[in-house]
């Protein structure tokens, strides 16, 4: 167990706690920069969509796992990032400028419908959400003129600064603008949380009332949050498109909302760590479901068994033991794993327990 | 069109069947509304489990599957569904007890998923229709024609919509499940059993959703994917008010109105957002919906 003085109150928000730990991130950064001439072409596209989900699971965290609010609409603002960017391309607006500017409009779109919605608490904030969902199909179709409608659009080709980035033709080049991407986010993020603001965010988690009491402007940072969250996940949107090369309104549906809580809830609530391994399992799972699947019909000469919505059924499962056996998902496993080695042998089984909170209505009757 | 007495027929049988489809959405909202008054959770597979009653109903009843008879079908599929209702809180939703509500929807949201999985694997993604003894069959009120279904799940809806109101404001248990959802703690220092209760509150609501799944699948062919009109009934137990019985039913009818009227109005694509939208608009200017029973929280 490592023990860190702190000497002044700014150590309390550095952005690693002690060298050891640098190390390590930098470790990680090489072996992610290195990644490209480690396996092949298939893999790299299958890390960039892993790293897509990234991006998209640390959007939804923001809201999520430090705000507090859950949202089931967040497909909704991938879908405004994705459309605002492609339509821009397609404009001759160069991706240098359509890209970040697709992550604001989402953002924007984020806080001016979480303005009526974030007056509203845990459940009728997810069902809202979750109608805003809903929509976002309909909407698309009625907006074809723009969107394409049920046709879809399809992502052009773009370059920045002269150099052609393709998913098929170059998709090295794509994994590194991913990457960039995803590190910058992960930068702004972790900065916020050591901002006032990331921190105000943490209060209205854990308690609204507090919060208020603190000083804190709940309606404001719910906002504020909200809007940070979609801009986020409308720029993984954007990145999304242009890797898919082609959507239409069902692209973006309810069940791609639900993913992404689902992903950061498995990933570990509360902690950008959470994103990433929700990233991997999301990423990864399909593949080692169809390898499975494949591995037990060859060894009982079954023939080929499809059973449609096994995908679904078997996350969902997986999820389901996540929730009962291991609320902090992965991450929190990992953390507790790690603090039996470090404190062994005087780890105690109680050491992460959660106080329960007993429910009092807010209704008379 | 010219406002003739063809037209106020049409109109009175759009009603109609409004109403009948709203009914559904009601009985659906009920389930939500059943066990978000008592245990302050919300169940999003609500809609699935009316999926399953209807389809363990059509695979008892049905001649090519058990076919059993009808009125012995029926009662059986209920306490089927009330007893999964009662195993599905003995065995996982009470692991969740005093953690936070949000992992409870995540829970629920995943539990739909496998049960859509499930009834895919047993019985297929066709839609298949249940056999009544009443099919087909029409009432005539002078020039009006109904069909039997829809008067029949009209009126269910209202008898068990009743019965729920008297029984949460005249029986011990109703009460007990109330007290258990206003404050858990001080609901078991009085000496109620809220564990139990609220595994009580699950059957009930496993019971109205197979009664809710008996009446949807009578009227049209149900498939896997039917539960995800719990949807459509979040947005009746929104405009209701979450926690008001009464407030769910008028909510589903509100609903089930809307939507004809909406399809023969509006143009096409535009009217399937009509649901939503109203929901929308009630949650953003009076949040705690029609029949509002919320209040300020105070330290």
């Amino acid at each position: 167990m490592r023990f860190v003085f702190k000497r002044s109150y700014n150590d309390d928000i550095k952005l690693f706690k002690h060298r050891t730990q640098m190390f390590w991130y930098l470790a990680l950064l090489i072996f992610v920069v290195a990644l490209p001439w480690l396996i092949d072409d298939f893999l790299i596209g299958e890390a960039t969509n892993v790293l897509i989900w990234a991006i998209a699971g640390m959007g939804l965290m923001v809201l999520a796992g430090h705000t507090g609010q859950a949202s089931l609409g967040h497909a909704a603002f991938m879908a405004i990032g994705c459309y605002a960017n492609v339509i821009m391309l397609q404009r001759g607006v160069p991706f240098i400028i359509a890209f970040p500017l697709s992550g604001v409009i989402a953002g924007i779109a984020g806080t001016i419908i979480a303005l009526p919605v974030l007056r509203l608490h845990g459940i009728y904030l997810a069902i809202a959400t979750l109608a805003i969902s809903i929509l976002t199909d309909d909407i698309i179709v009625i907006t074809a003129p723009w969107t394409g409608g049920v046709g879809g659009l399809a992502a052009p080709p773009f370059d920045i600064f002269g150099v052609d980035i393709n998913r098929y033709g170059t998709p090295i080049l794509f994994y590194f603008l991913t990457l960039v991407v995803t590190l910058l986010v992960l930068w702004a993020y972790r900065n916020i949380l050591r901002s006032p603001l990331g921190r105000s965010f943490v209060a209205v988690r854990d308690s609204e009332i507090s919060a208020q009491a603190l000083g804190v402007n709940i309606t404001k940072t719910k906002a504020i949050s909200f809007g940070i969250s979609c801009a986020i996940v409308g720029l993984a949107g954007a990145l999304l498109g242009l890797f898919a090369g082609a959507f239409n309104n069902e692209t973006f549906n309810l069940v791609l909302s639900i993913q992404l809580l689902l992903m950061i809830v498995i990933g570990g609530l509360g902690s950008i760590h959470g994103a990433f391994f929700g990233a991997l399992v999301i990423g990864f799972l399909p593949q080692a479901i169809a390898i499975t699947r494949d591995g037990i019909s060859e060894t009982f000469g079954l023939g080929t068994i499809i059973i449609p919505g096994i995908e679904s059924g078997v996350f969902a499962l997986i999820l389901i033991g996540f929730i009962l056996f291991e609320p902090r998902g992965i991450y929190g496993r990992w953390i507790k794993i790690r603090t039996y080695f470090e404190l062994f042998p005087f780890y105690r089984k109680g050491m992460f327990k959660r106080q329960k909170t007993y429910l009092k209505t807010e209704r008379m009757k | 069109m010219p406002r003739g007495e063809g037209f106020d027929l049409d109109m009175m049988q759009l009603v109609i069947s409004g109403l009948a489809n709203g009914s559904v959405y009601g009985l659906i909202a009920l389930g939500f509304v059943l066990i978000y008054k008592a245990t302050e959770a919300v169940n999003f597979a609500q809609g699935d489990f009316m999926m399953l009653g209807a389809f363990i109903t059509i695979w008892l009843a049905n001649p090519q599957f058990l076919g059993i008879d009808f009125w012995i079908a029926v009662p059986l599929a209920i306490s089927i569904m009330a007893v999964l209702g009662y195993l599905l809180d003995l065995f996982v939703i009470r692991k969740m007890f005093g953690q936070p509500q949000i992992a409870v929807v995540i829970l629920t949201i995943a539990l739909g998923f496998i049960i859509r999985f499930v009834v895919g694997a047993i019985w297929k993604h066709e839609p298949q229709l249940l056999e009544t003894p009443f099919a087909g069959r029409e009432l005539r009120i002078g020039e009006l024609v109904l069909g039997f279904e829809e008067v029949a799940v009209i009126v269910v809806t209202l008898l068990l919509t009743l019965f729920l109101f008297l029984f949460f404001r005249k029986a011990k248990l109703g009460k007990a499940m109330q007290a258990a959802s206003q404050n858990q703690l001080a609901a078991y220092y009085v000496g109620i059993p809220v564990k139990r209760i609220q595994s009580l509150v699950w059957a009930l609501a496993g019971a109205v959703a197979a009664v809710a799944g008996v009446l949807f699948a009578s009227k049209g062919a149900v498939d896997p994917s039917t539960g995800l009109l719990g949807i459509k009934a979040f947005a009746a137990a929104v405009i209701g008010g979450f926690g008001s019985l009464p407030g769910a039913l008028i909510g589903g009818l509100i609903i089930g109105l809307i939507e004809p009227f909406a399809a023969y109005a509006l143009p096409a694509g535009y009217s399937q957002i009509a649901p939503y939208a109203v929901m929308l608009l009630v949650l953003i200017f009076r949040p705690a919906g029609i029949f509002s029973q919320m209040q300020k929280k105070k330290v």
